[in-house]
């Protein structure tokens, strides 16, 4: 740490190029300090079971995170993904029951569960790039209608999901967790992302929208995609928090929005957009993840483990943006 | 964004048109119809004790959002997100000082202040001396905030307010209105006069439209964002006194319900998110409008699910009217 924030004034430094490169760094470096300090207090928790569970329970927050950069990139924000969670989470529920909870119905009940996520996608990037509305509070409003929707497809939580959707997203095939497999896929996709042009065309927008668009590029549609991306995210997230819950609840993902936002900043992401990376974001994730059951491993009694995460992602939040600050000044 | 170097092109309009677009005549335009519309679904809404019911919670909301367009004039994405967190906790701690106690208001009333200041503080010197965004300060305060309220919560029972505070509140105390418009009203003034008439309010709008250049002329920027935080937090913590004042005792997280809605308010009242511009009376008619609106709402028989969908898709139609972005043009 010491070494990182003496290093901005030589301006060539290796570590700060290192930096500029992979912005994710320092939260890869707090990442394998949590790993460490859980496998300290708690030898278990590295156990290969252990991680899955890490896995299976963080998923849907990593893929929100995810979600969350792909607007925060393009320097907008979107306060409706915990929303949009809920209702692709109701949607696939009800479907699932209505259609009988078979293997392909399953299948056919995602499909329709992602449309629902690109839609919403489409709703918000109309509303804030199109009719040019103020990101915060236009998808603060989007957020009420979705749970609205949510609401009126299943009004009180609890309808269960079918027995073939949690065995398969808890099972093992292959001796491999389906976890493993789902993570495997998204980084694949993410990995394609990230050398399209599209990933690149959001930077710039992010970095300066007047400049993009004097070079010619089309603002608008790359924020509306920007959004379309984040509510398909949203969705595989919807899919996974479903997975690990095996139910319905109109309300599931009102708590998420602002973790996914944390997990993004905590990524290196500059939240006035133009700079950061979808790794880093995951990393995030994780990062609020790893604290939760480090808070819990340590100890801490129940009534105070809620104060000691707030400080602890605090703290961190402020870290990463110090440290990632030196390295692009 | 910059948008400096887009050119309106369009021809100014007639100065009536340009009234009729003044999102405070907007917003009181779309107060008086609501009212109407109020009383033609469910008659007695627009009478004189419901609506003084209305200016009663919009005056908590109003409270809030005081505070809320101050961080939000001052620019550099000004927000404060952890006015929620602080509305609960003044809420709560104040109701264990006073404890159904009369004499207990005035010590109750400092402690939730100074509680508020010093969030306010924190906010403000991180997003000052560290240079955190605002936005992420803000996340990361009301998280803490909201452990601190499980701890609390556990620790101590939930107070009760003492019977002169609710009376405050609720009961008429001057020229038939309770003791809270009046705080209201005195506040609204409080704001003008600090915006329109003080240093401190000139160089607020100073830093807000450009920092860079208050700074070269000589403002104290960061004393100033500073305080704009604290301000935040005290207005916030004066509004879960109130609040504990109007449900009579404090319970869990009353205050996440002002978190979003407060901007909203700000922006509905013609504040721009960018900073910069715009004052407290909008925010103040913005305030009032959200209220009735949640209160027509409640007042048709819909069930939770229409309700909110047409909460959300009000408040984006409202936002079509005012507080839109300029369009790039090369």
């Amino acid at each position: 740490m010491q070494q990182i924030i003496s290093t901005p004034a030589m301006n060539t430094s290796p570590l700060k190029s290192v930096l500029q490169r992979f912005p994710f760094v320092p939260a890869l470096i707090i990442l394998i300090a949590l790993v460490a300090l859980n496998g300290f207090f708690q030898p278990r928790s590295l156990s290969f079971g252990s991680i899955t569970g890490l896995f299976s329970t963080y998923l849907a927050l990593m893929l929100l995170a995810v979600a969350q950069t792909y607007v925060v990139f393009s320097g907008d924000i979107d306060l409706s993904v915990g929303s949009i969670v809920s209702l692709v989470n109701v949607v696939i529920i009800v479907l699932m029951e209505k259609w009988g909870g078979g293997g392909l119905t399953v299948i056919a009940a995602c499909l329709v569960g992602i449309l629902t996520g690109l839609a919403c996608g489409v709703a918000n990037g109309i509303m804030i790039a199109g009719l040019r509305l103020q990101a915060i509070v236009a998808t603060f409003a989007t957020s009420i209608f979705f749970t609205g929707l949510a609401l009126y497809v299943l009004p009180v939580a609890g309808t269960p999901a079918p027995e073939a959707y949690w065995m398969t997203y808890g099972g093992t095939y292959f001796g491999i967790p389906f976890v493993f497999y789902v993570v495997a896929a998204v980084a694949i996709v993410l990995g394609v992302l990230a050398r399209m042009r599209l990933t690149t065309q959001m930077l710039a927008v992010g970095d300066d929208a007047m400049a993009a668009f004097q070079t010619g590029l089309p603002v608008t549609l790359i924020r509306i995609k920007g959004y379309v991306l984040c509510g398909l995210f949203s969705a595989l997230a919807a899919l996974c928090i479903t997975g690990d819950t095996a139910s319905g609840d109109p309300l599931v993902g009102g708590k998420m929005t602002l973790y996914s936002v944390a997990a993004v900043v905590l990524g290196g992401s500059a939240l006035s957009g133009g700079a950061g990376t979808v790794t880093g974001s995951l990393i995030g994730a994780l990062i609020i993840g790893l604290i939760n059951s480090l808070v819990f491993f340590v100890g801490t009694p129940s009534e105070w483990q809620n104060l000691v995460q707030g400080l602890a992602i605090l703290t961190a939040l402020m870290a990463g943006i110090l440290v990632s600050r030196g390295a692009r000044a | 964004m910059s948008t400096e170097t887009a050119v309106s092109v369009t021809a100014a309009p007639s100065k009536a048109i340009e009234f009729l677009k003044r999102p405070l005549v907007v917003a009181l335009i779309l107060i008086v119809a609501l009212l109407a519309l109020g009383e033609a679904l469910s008659p007695g809404f627009a009478s004189a004790e419901q609506i003084l019911r209305l200016l009663v919670v919009a005056s908590v909301m109003g409270i809030v959002a005081a505070g809320q367009n101050l961080v939000i004039i001052g620019g550099r994405e000004g927000i404060d997100l952890s006015v929620g967190g602080i509305v609960s906790l003044a809420a709560i701690l104040a109701g264990n000082v006073m404890n159904g106690a009369e004499s207990g208001i005035l010590p109750a009333v400092l402690v939730a202040v100074s509680v508020g200041a010093l969030f306010g503080l924190f906010n403000g010197l991180g997003i000052t001396l560290l240079r955190i965004p605002p936005l992420v300060m803000t996340l990361g305060m009301l998280g803490v905030l909201q452990g601190l309220l499980v701890v609390i919560r556990n620790g101590i029972p939930s107070g009760r307010a003492a019977p002169a505070l609710s009376q405050f509140v609720t009961q008429p105390l001057l020229f038939g209105l309770p003791g809270i418009i009046w705080l209201w009203i005195a506040i609204g003034l409080f704001m003008a006069f600090l915006l329109k008439r003080t240093v401190f309010g000139y160089r607020i709008y100073a830093i807000g439209s450009n920092e860079q250049a208050a700074f070269m002329a000589g403002v104290p920027v960061k004393t100033i964002r500073v305080g704009l935080f604290v301000l935040s937090g005290v207005f916030a913590a004066l509004a879960g006194v109130c609040l504990l004042g109007y449900s009579g005792s404090s319970f869990s997280n009353v205050g996440e319900q002002y978190m979003l809605p407060s901007i909203i308010a700000v922006v509905l009242g013609g504040t721009p998110l960018a900073g910069g511009k715009g004052g407290y009376t909008g925010t103040m008619a913005g305030a009032v409008l959200l209220v009735i609106l949640q209160s027509i709402l409640t007042t048709v028989h819909i069930d939770e699910s229409g309700r909110q969908m047409v909460f959300g898709a009000t408040l984006l139609v409202l936002m079509l009217f005012y507080g839109r972005g300029r369009a790039m043009r090369g």
